[in-house]
């Protein structure tokens, strides 16, 4: 069978899989809708929490940008696990404890503030907008590559198919459905790793096999450090980046991963405080089955990519690469005219363009797996992006229905009246989310980046704050959110869009830290900010102080709490 | 809880929390980035250590932090009666 039935078949199953859990799990109650009902196991919870994570870009351009970064792209390893840490130790137990449903809730409640709950909701927002608009168009990028269909087809049978269960099951259809769409995408990215390991080092385990020796004796990544030489580049092994930078964006994508709501959501809906920190860990050992086999990925793809292309004639080259070609990922451009591939770090020799998503996205044709497989890595795509895009959804939903309807609009409004809101605010943020898919604004990729910087700038300090330092009030952290805000998106327009005048050369950055890793500029300013102003401000009222006693203490969590 | 137990109990959570939190600046930041060049000398298989950590090692540390973590915590719950 072809590439292309495998494909429907296998996206066929999956998503009437999909389907399926969203009429079982349908939402009786707003507290279904926005947390599962509060009963999910902490293992599900992981599984859930995981794919929630994991999105289109993770899934298919990680391993293409660690291939071409080397070492550089280990800023995303470390930062985007490293996180989970930070999360499971000082934010997911206390916010399980306060028990309520959304971060704003939080941010509302703690610093007894209305204002303070508004700026939250509009940074969720912002931060999640942001990122769901990538996903759907992923979706659709995935659906045009593997299934022939124009972009747009894709993103309609994406929405159509995150309506269905996000606006019916609400939290508790995304949950379950988070849980296949993992196993689905967990196989999907193992079984050709597994599969290419075995094949360059007869190691089937990819985590040791990339540091293995190949067939001919040679330890891979010393084959590749030399390769990298000869044709120009930087050693494999060795970064470009300065170590200042390095540092500040990892714990930049370290804090913004523990900041972000769809990510702090997920520990809302688990029924215990034990619960929510196991569930911690297993999110992250789940996560980290994907995120330990991307770098070996990375360097067998890109090893078997010079291999089987560099100084090679154009005529001898596989099957797969005029494939590629005509998607355009790929294209060999004869500068020389000598009919053979040159591919080299010096721009005005190079003949070859790459595409960074071809490395996960053709790797099983560049090793020659059979069909399934490949249209297997087609429906992981699918997965991991919908997955996304759904738990992304709701927190736009809650934000709407619960932040801003029930907490300060209309707090008398009924459950029956809030559920209804709740599922048309789903069903209005997707059909905006899929706009964004289909006429993507240019500047919503570089956006994407730096949501985490927004998240790191704003909700982790005042949420951190708010549990470990009972004398912090309302007026040093809204400060803190705003002046954070305020800062990174300054350093974003200013050096990374900019919309201030022409961007400015990376010799004039402020400590010679890039946009990417600004947030952890702006997390100390608000830190500093907050806890100053805090200091010479009214100490927050005794029942506040009593609150921030009582989440620290595990017992008596209960289910979550409506109001 | 009296406030002296709930006193004593924040105190060794929190001791707990910047042990942890020690480790995982270590095998990140110190290892991974910091170090990196001098512990690249060393070579473990085909691995230069400072690269494993930075690609591989910090993450399997991240794991072990929370597992760690959680058994921890839920002894010192018991031991101060708050447990569920």
């Amino acid at each position: 069978m072809g590439i292309l039935t495998w494909t429907w078949i296998l996206v066929g199953i999956t998503f009437s899989l999909y389907i399926g859990i969203a009429i079982w799990a349908r939402a009786g109650t707003s507290k279904d809708f926005y947390v599962a009902g509060g009963g999910v196991p902490p293992l599900m919870n992981g599984m859930a929490t995981a794919a929630d994570w994991m999105s289109a870009a993770s899934f298919i351009s990680l391993a293409g940008i660690v291939s071409f970064t080397g070492y550089d792209g280990s800023v995303y390893l470390m930062g985007w696990t490293g996180g989970y840490v930070l999360l499971a130790l000082m934010l997911a137990p206390y916010l399980r404890k306060f028990g309520k449903f959304t971060v704003p809730d939080f941010i509302g409640d703690r610093y007894y503030s209305n204002k303070a709950r508004i700026v939250a909701v509009l940074a969720a927002l912002i931060v999640s907008f942001t990122y769901v608009a990538g996903q759907m168009r992923g979706v659709g990028i995935v659906f045009s590559r593997y299934l022939e269909v124009d972009i747009n087809t894709g993103v309609y049978i994406g929405m159509a198919i995150v309506l269905f269960y996000a606006v019916l099951g609400g939290m508790k259809g995304i949950t379950y459905t988070q849980v296949a769409q993992y196993c689905v995408l967990i196989f999907a990215f193992m079984v050709p790793a597994i599969f290419i390991s075995f094949q360059m080092t007869g190691n089937p385990v990819p985590q040791l096999g990339f540091g293995s020796a190949g067939h001919d004796g040679v330890y891979l990544l010393d084959k590749l450090d030399g390769l990298q030489t000869e044709l120009g580049f930087s050693e494999y092994t060795a970064g470009s980046k300065s170590m200042v930078d390095i540092c500040a964006i990892t714990l930049a994508l370290m804090v913004g991963t523990a900041g972000l709501p769809h990510v702090i959501v997920r520990f809302f809906t688990v029924p215990k405080v034990r619960d929510a920190r196991i569930s911690a860990g297993w999110a992250l050992l789940f996560i980290a089955i994907l995120y330990t086999t991307v770098p070996a990925v990375a360097v067998f793809a890109r090893t078997n990519l010079i291999e089987t292309v560099s100084n090679i004639p154009y005529s001898e080259l596989p099957d797969w690469f005029s494939n590629w070609e005509k998607t355009g990922l790929i294209s060999f451009e004869d500068k020389n005219m000598d009919g053979t591939i040159q591919y080299l770090a010096e721009a005005s020799r190079n003949e070859l363009t790459i595409d960074r998503d071809i490395m996960v996205l053709a790797n099983p044709e560049i090793a020659h797996l059979p069909n399934w497989v490949v249209a297997l890595v087609g429906a992981g795509g699918l997965a991991a992006a919908l997955s996304t895009a759904a738990g992304l959804l709701l927190v736009i939903a809650s934000s709407i229905s619960h932040d801003l309807l029930k907490r300060v609009f209309r707090p008398q409004i009924s459950e029956k009246g809030e559920l209804m809101a709740a599922r048309g605010s789903a069903f209005v943020a997707v059909l905006v989310a899929g706009y964004f898919g289909i006429n993507p604004p240019g500047f919503v990729a570089a956006v994407v980046a730096l949501a985490f910087g927004l998240a790191a700038a704003s909700f982790f300090p005042a949420i951190l704050l708010g549990i470990f330092d009972k004398r912090m009030n309302k007026e040093g952290a809204i400060s803190g959110m705003v002046v954070g805000l305020g800062l990174m998106t300054f350093y974003m327009m200013k050096f990374k869009l900019g919309w201030l005048g022409a961007i400015p050369p990376k010799e004039e950055w402020w400590f010679g830290i890039s946009p990417e890793g600004f947030g952890s500029v702006a997390m100390i300013a608000n830190f500093v900010v907050s806890i100053t102003v805090s200091r010479f401000t009214l100490a927050p009222p005794v029942d506040v102080q009593d609150m921030v006693e009582d989440i620290r203490i595990p017992s008596g969590a209960g289910a979550a709490q409506g109001h | 809880m009296t406030d002296n137990k709930m006193k004593a109990y924040w105190k060794e959570n929190v001791k707990y929390l910047f042990i942890l939190l020690s480790i995982w600046f270590l095998v990140s930041f110190v290892f991974g980035i910091l170090l990196v060049d001098q512990l690249n000398v060393i070579k473990i298989g085909g691995f230069k250590l400072g690269f494993w950590f930075a690609q591989q090692g910090s993450i399997y540390f991240f794991v072990v932090l929370i597992f760690v973590y959680v058994r921890l915590m839920n002894r010192l719950d018991k031991k101060y009666g708050v447990d569920e």
